[in-house]
């Protein structure tokens, strides 16, 4: 047996079969020294084979060299259980929750195993929590808890206050201090990676682009990336220009959003009122081009299904400068008025070493100074064209988080201004041949929250043998945890939506 | 302090002229659909495209709004021609039969009764609940209340407790995980009290429709009043909605 390690690029497939089976001592051994060295825990999941045995993946994102490592090793049905690499990665402590839960394996020595989405495991067998198996509410197991006679538990969800979407909260509190905050999502669980396996491909692209609905383009480019790269069909150009244009437009309206409500939650209205409305003007954007003001539609495996024409770019170009200069004019009232810095700096700080230990992606991580952008790093598509310039502040508090993405908000639309100067030629879609038997592949898009891994296998058949979805919510949840240890319970809807997560992008 | 003043001066006023001017939304938007060639056959239909069994062949050919989900792959699904969007918002109805589209005809939500309307005719107190949806049906209702839609000044406000509420704003599927929750704030709401249903899945799952860990949307676990299609619905065609059930719309959207 090789034990050479496979090492893959971003939207590269292989055959299945190249990737050895190593012996968990080996996997666990190979994974720790990969991750010490450097890299990072982009992926790490179950695929139920034939056998009934579960084979865990794990791929270690080297981010510096743009490239995954890839490692795996098989659990037997008969022995359900693998030692947890949580102790010594605590970034793992999610992953391994969710093949817990989705295939009732159990990592011994987890320091806090719980469900994360409560549904019935993959493989039918008796679960691991009986006290919650076959029940539907998440929430049923204990919460961690504070002793001490002047601690109380502020229980918070699933529905709450404002317009979005379900989770629980439980805070353990001293006075208004939090102790520690422990999430429980799963309300949102609606069976996405089950579903893409079984239903026929048009129906996938309506799913992908229902993982989260505020990153349509994110999650179908990632699910559309990885269609072509399993059917070795090569896009046009054109087509990754107007990809290109419509991941930076969702960027662009969301970080508008969430600078918004930012603006609403610390109570200065102008900014809240300006930043809600240009975060409109960007998804009227999308709207003009793909018809959905979230860009449904818009993406297939095989290019796009609208073009823009001289006339449009010209009036997008027009319509951008125009956005441009009122960014600026709403961000400078926002970031230079003493109130606003007042209420976000030094809230909700999360390390560069948190980061790196816990695995956080995307603005949470470049706003702890942590260079992590799919779109430098695992450059695809257009984004091996025009680079965008990875935005980095360093406090890692609430401030950060809001500049990080004013920052990008600048970048997006300079880089769009670029390409629209010199749009690339060619056909909207390409064909898209049957899928490669018994192959993998793995996509990564650097969504506006962080980094999307759409990972695909094949079966013997061509057929969806796994699909496995990670938002970067999954890893970001727990850096809400971390942001709000040790402030104020009343800053807790501040630094909540300083990260803005996905609930059900999490949930799938 | 003169920032602020010389920004409000040069955002100048952005609320939309809506209902007394009518949107115009873009060439590509998909709105309600348009059926050209009704007397379709079966020979030229590609179910495979229909991703979510909107299309049916009766005497005629039917779309079923609630669970269209306005995508383009659906017109391949058809001869080129006989199914298209028009760019027209207007399509909340009343009961959930009346998004069946036969003929171009379109039965718009009508007005709460006497009673109903005289509560909450000018002030309507909503509390949205969030049933397993991607969030985007929820950031549409969300929108509402920035100041192009400006929801408050027709007396629409979303509140934070079931309890504060007249009625409920249902988005998603129904989760299995979300039913409990969904019952009890139902129940939490004082009669009498409405119920909308927003989304092609709380209307009927949509792309979700048939996993084991939904429900198919709200109908069939408590009354619907107004049945808003879209995926997402655009906000006026919820506004639209809200505007007709509470009678202060009168136009018949032809």
């Amino acid at each position: 047996m090789t034990t050479r390690k496979l090492s893959v690029r971003n939207n590269q497939s292989w055959e299945l079969d190249r990737l050895s089976v190593l012996d968990e001592e080996t996997f666990r051994k190979r994974v720790i020294e990969e991750v010490r060295s450097g890299g990072r825990i982009a992926n790490l999941f179950g695929l139920l084979e034939e056998t009934g045995d579960v084979r865990i993946f794990a791929l270690i994102g080297q981010d510096e060299q743009s490239k995954l490592s890839l490692f795996s090793f098989r659990v037997s049905q008969g022995a359900p259980f693998f030692r947890s690499l949580t102790p010594e990665l605590p970034q793992a402590h999610w992953f391994e929750r969710e093949i817990a839960e989705q295939y009732s394996i159990k990592p011994e020595g987890h320091p806090w195993l719980k469900p994360i989405r409560y549904h019935k495991n993959y493989r039918n067998a008796p679960g691991l929590w009986p006290e919650s198996d076959g029940k539907t509410a998440p929430g049923r197991n204990d919460f961690f808890k504070a002793g001490g006679e002047e601690i109380h538990e502020v229980a918070v969800g699933p529905v709450h206050a404002g317009i979005i979407e379900p989770g629980h909260f439980r805070f353990s509190c001293h006075g208004e201090k939090i102790l520690n905050l422990e999430i429980q999502l799963g309300y949102q669980h609606r069976g996405v990676e089950k579903m893409m396996q079984e239903v026929p491909a048009v129906r996938r692209a309506l799913l992908a682009e229902s993982i989260a609905g505020d990153t349509v383009i994110g999650h179908a480019m990632a699910y559309c990336s990885a269609m072509e790269s399993l059917s070795a069909c090569r896009i046009s150009p054109r087509a990754e220009a107007l990809r290109f244009v419509a991941l930076e437009l969702e960027r662009l309206a969301n970080h508008a959003g969430d600078l918004a409500s930012l603006g609403a939650d610390i109570g200065f209205l102008p900014t809240a009122a300006y930043f809600g409305r240009l975060r409109g003007e960007f998804l009227n954007l999308l709207m003009e081009l793909t018809g959905n003001r979230y860009g449904r539609s818009f993406l297939r495996p095989g290019g796009v299904l609208f073009d823009m024409d001289a006339k449009m770019i010209d009036a997008f170009k027009h319509r951008l400068r125009e956005a441009k200069e009122e960014m600026r004019d709403v961000s400078n009232l926002f970031f230079e008025q003493p109130s606003v810095l007042s209420r976000l700096e030094n809230v909700g700080v999360i390390s560069a070493e948190s980061v790196r230990e816990l695995g956080f992606v995307g603005v949470a991580a470049r706003a702890s100074g942590c260079a992590r952008d799919v779109r430098m790093d695992y450059a695809h598509g257009m984004y091996r064209f025009h680079q965008v310039p990875i935005s980095l502040a360093n406090s890692g508090d609430v401030y950060s988080r809001a500049m990080i993405r004013w920052l990008e908000s600048q970048r997006s639309i300079d880089v769009l201004l670029e390409l629209f100067e010199r749009m690339p030629k060619g056909d909207l879609m390409a064909a898209l041949g049957p899928l490669k038997e018994r192959y993998m592949t793995v996509s990564m898009v650097e969504g506006w929250r962080g980094e999307i891994i759409h990972t695909v296998i094949t079966g013997p058949d061509s057929q969806i043998a796994r699909y496995k979805v990670k938002d970067p919510s999954f890893n970001n949840w727990f850096a809400l945890s971390e942001a709000v240890r040790g402030g104020q319970i009343s800053d807790f809807p501040l630094c909540n939506k300083s990260f803005n997560l996905s609930y059900a992008g999490h949930d799938l | 302090m003169w920032g602020i003043l010389k920004n409000r001066f040069k955002q100048g006023y952005r609320t939309c002229r809506y209902p007394e001017e009518k949107p115009v939304l873009p060439e590509r938007f998909r709105g309600r659909p348009v059926l050209k060639n009704i007397q379709a056959s079966p020979d030229g239909m590609d179910p495979s495209k229909d991703a979510t069994n909107a299309l049916s062949l009766k005497n005629s050919l039917e779309v079923d709004a609630g669970k269209l989900l306005f995508n383009e792959d659906i017109l391949h699904a058809m001869p080129p021609g006989s199914l298209a969007y028009s760019t027209d918002y207007r399509m909340a109805v009343s009961k959930r039969e009346d998004l069946i589209l036969k003929e171009n005809e379109i039965k718009l939500a009508s007005a709460l009764g006497q009673k109903m309307k005289k509560l909450f005719g000018r002030s309507l107190k909503l509390r949205e609940v969030c049933a397993g949806s991607c969030n985007g049906c929820d950031l549409e209702i969300q929108a509402l209340g920035n100041v192009v839609f400006d929801l408050s000044r027709f007396g629409i406000q979303f509140v934070a407790s079931p309890r504060h509420a007249d009625g409920l704003m249902i988005t998603g599927p129904v989760t299995k995980n979300m039913e409990l929750a969904l019952m009890k704030t139902y129940e939490a709401v004082p009669e009498p009290k409405i119920v909308i249903a927003v989304g092609a899945c709380a209307i009927s799952g949509g792309p979700f429709y048939g996993s084991p860990e939904v429900k198919d949307g709200v109908d069939g676990l408590i009354p619907v009043d107004l049945y808003v299609p879209g995926c997402p619905p655009h906000p006026f065609t919820i506004l639209d909605g809200l505007l007709r059930l509470l009678g202060r719309l009168e136009d018949n959207g032809s």
